[in-house]
């Protein structure tokens, strides 16, 4: 880090979402899915995301904020970040319930424009909806480039270089900055909380940002619990395994 | 009537077969289907994607930037030329990816791995296949179509061709490839998966798994425990909630305990079947197919089996 590099300070903007607890069983309750009685966690490739954000700061320099969007019971992980260091916490005031991606992504991006942002980490899918939109969405909506499901960062003052899987192999790709990068497992595992920065978490501040609120194209016409599968057929012994290997081939056509 | 675009799923200018199960997804929402075709020189692959069923017209996109993958160009390249309408493609992961920014350049809603489409009804499943939702459409929309579940479509069709060809920017540049992808088949590819879990004792035990692999032309997948644990098994070996979602015709589970983000990730898998020594081992309330036994007895026994009938 040279002596210039204040002079310099990267906005460093990631992303995280609460979402239900990954063990947790989904139960639906007059067709729509019930959590009220779920716990809530940050989104486990958010982990990934908070923490090569930090580790973007601690290589060049920089402000890292957290921001998410969602109703006030998503302060949780944003304290939760803030004890792992992160400079700034901030959440889009959101109502409970089903928002679709284009009102999702329309409102982070004017956040992340508000905010100054020059560099968008998020995780490579949430829990909930295992999509994966909102990281090239947001990218889109921005007009700037975007690098998803990456392993592996080297951050430069302007520009960063990536380690992805492509259909290839491992890509090593270059970005310029401003960018979005969508973080799946690898920059080691996420760091955990220490006692002062829990302490110091408790009395930090929230910054809501205001932002117009965008409506969707879609609407949920309700959930459903997938179909059961019918009981499986069970076989004790390995003496049995050719007994399956034939079930594979005359019953289920699979082999 | 209105226009639906299919967006083909294109590798190094090959034509992936994912995409006549788009097409088949594409004719159940009614409306004029237009294929999109993209590659450096996609003129093959529009001649194969022009002979399936109900296809109305192929565009053969020509753009130098579909020499690498970057989701700013391609989408640029593609919004070029597709007509408003639903879009639709595959959700392999760059198809998820550059569905979405499509979606955002036509101003609509994105929705991921759809199984089901009754009319503007849109279903897709949630918490990782804990719940499915199904959403109603105000309007044309992006969707991306998960695979094995739409029957491809057949190919007795000679959609009309025309060649367009665009110059976008790469906003991203390829560096060099750190490792060449290994001969063997990725779990997101494979049609059948045997995957090992901490219950292998060992990485090196993983062997017994990859010659059955060959046999049965399976990719070989793996349990966190068994990634966290050793080194030799690498993450993009892993199935589950923060590894691969897979969606294969058969997935042997071997020394698999089946936790509910390991179940997130396989258990849309037509047939299941697990091989472990536990009998009360969660696994065996997904599985098809469950032999308790350990893989030491059951692994030397399947692999002669399915020599005798394999070859
Ligand atoms: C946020 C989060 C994300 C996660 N993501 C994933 C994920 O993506 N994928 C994933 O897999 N897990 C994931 N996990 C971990 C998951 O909870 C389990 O810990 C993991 O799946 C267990 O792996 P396992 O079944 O191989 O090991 P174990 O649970 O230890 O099971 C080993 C099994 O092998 C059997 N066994 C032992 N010896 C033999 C033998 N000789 N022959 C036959 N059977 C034998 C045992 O009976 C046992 O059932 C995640 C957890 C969390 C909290
Ligand atoms: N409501 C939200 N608030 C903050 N970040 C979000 C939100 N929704 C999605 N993200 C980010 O985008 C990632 C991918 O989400 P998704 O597109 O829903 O799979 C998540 O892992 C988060 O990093």
């Amino acid at each position: 880090m040279g002596c210039l590099s204040w002079f310099n300070m990267v906005e460093i903007l990631v992303l995280i979402k609460q979402v239900p607890d990954t063990n947790a069983k989904i139960e639906i309750k007059d067709g729509k899915a019930d959590l009220s009685m779920v716990k809530w966690i940050t989104s486990p490739y958010d982990e990934y995301a908070l923490e090569v954000a930090l580790q973007h700061k601690e290589a060049v320099g920089g402000t890292v904020t957290a921001l998410t969007l969602g109703p006030a019971r998503c302060d949780k992980i944003l304290k939760d970040a803030k004890a792992l260091g992160v400079d700034n916490i901030a959440r889009i005031d959101a109502p409970e319930g089903y928002l679709d991606s284009f009102s999702v992504q329309s409102m982070l991006a004017e956040a992340c424009n508000s905010l100054g942002a020059e560099i968008i980490y998020c995780g490579k899918a949430a829990a909930d909806t295992n999509a994966g939109s909102t990281g090239p969405g947001v990218a889109e909506k921005l007009g700037w480039p975007s690098v998803a499901n990456v392993t592996n960062i080297i951050f430069g003052e302007s520009s960063l270089e990536l380690m992805q899987p492509s259909f290839e192999g491992q890509a090593k790709i270059g970005v310029n900055l401003p960018a979005v990068i969508t973080c799946d497992k690898g920059m080691g595992e996420p760091r955990r909380a220490n006692v002062k920065g829990i302490m110091m978490a408790k009395r930090a501040n929230v910054d809501l940002i205001g932002v117009e609120t965008v409506g969707g194209n879609t609407s949920v016409v309700g959930h459903a619990s997938p179909p059961d599968k019918p009981p499986g057929k069970s076989f004790d012994g390995s003496e049995h395994v050719s007994t399956v290997v034939k079930l594979l081939r005359d019953e289920a056509n699979v082999i | 009537m209105s226009e639906i675009i299919i967006l083909a799923e294109v590798i190094n200018n090959t034509l992936k077969e994912s995409t006549a199960e788009v097409v088949t997804a594409a004719l159940s929402l009614g409306g004029n289907p237009i294929l999109i075709v993209p590659g450096t020189s996609p003129d093959s692959a529009a001649s194969m994607a022009a002979t399936y069923e109900g296809v109305g017209s192929v565009i053969a996109l020509q753009d130098d930037c579909f020499s690498n993958f970057d989701s700013a160009a391609w989408c640029e390249a593609i919004a070029s030329v597709a007509p408003p309408g639903h879009l639709l493609t595959s959700s392999s992961s760059m198809g998820k990816e550059l569905a979405a920014r499509l979606a955002v350049s036509r101003n609509s809603t994105i929705i991921q791995d759809v199984i089901k489409i009754e009319g503007s009804n849109i279903t897709h499943p949630i918490y990782s296949g804990k719940a499915h939702e199904t959403v109603s459409l105000n309007g044309p929309s992006v969707m991306t179509i998960r695979s094995n579940v739409f029957k491809p479509s057949g190919n007795g069709g000679s959609a009309s061709i025309s060649n367009v060809n665009t110059s976008s920017n790469l906003r991203t540049s390829l560096k060099e490839m750190v490792a060449k992808a290994s001969e063997r088949l990725d779990v997101s590819e494979a049609d059948i998966i045997i995957s090992g879990g901490r219950g292998m004792g060992s990485p090196n035990n993983f062997e017994k798994l990859y010659s059955i692999a060959d046999k049965l032309g399976a990719a070989v997948g793996a349990s966190r425990a068994a990634v966290d644990t050793w080194e030799e098994i690498p993450h993009s070996m892993q199935v589950g909630q923060t590894g691969k979602t897979v969606n294969p015709s058969l997935y042997i589970a071997v020394g698999i305990s089946g936790a509910i983000q390991h179940l997130a990730g396989m258990r849309t898998s037509k047939y299941i079947v697990a091989i472990n020594k536990d009998g009360t081992a969660p696994i065996f309330r997904h599985a098809d197919y469950g032999i308790i036994a350990t893989w030491e007895e059951a692994l030397p026994i399947l692999e002669q089996e399915l020599g005798t009938l394999l070859g």
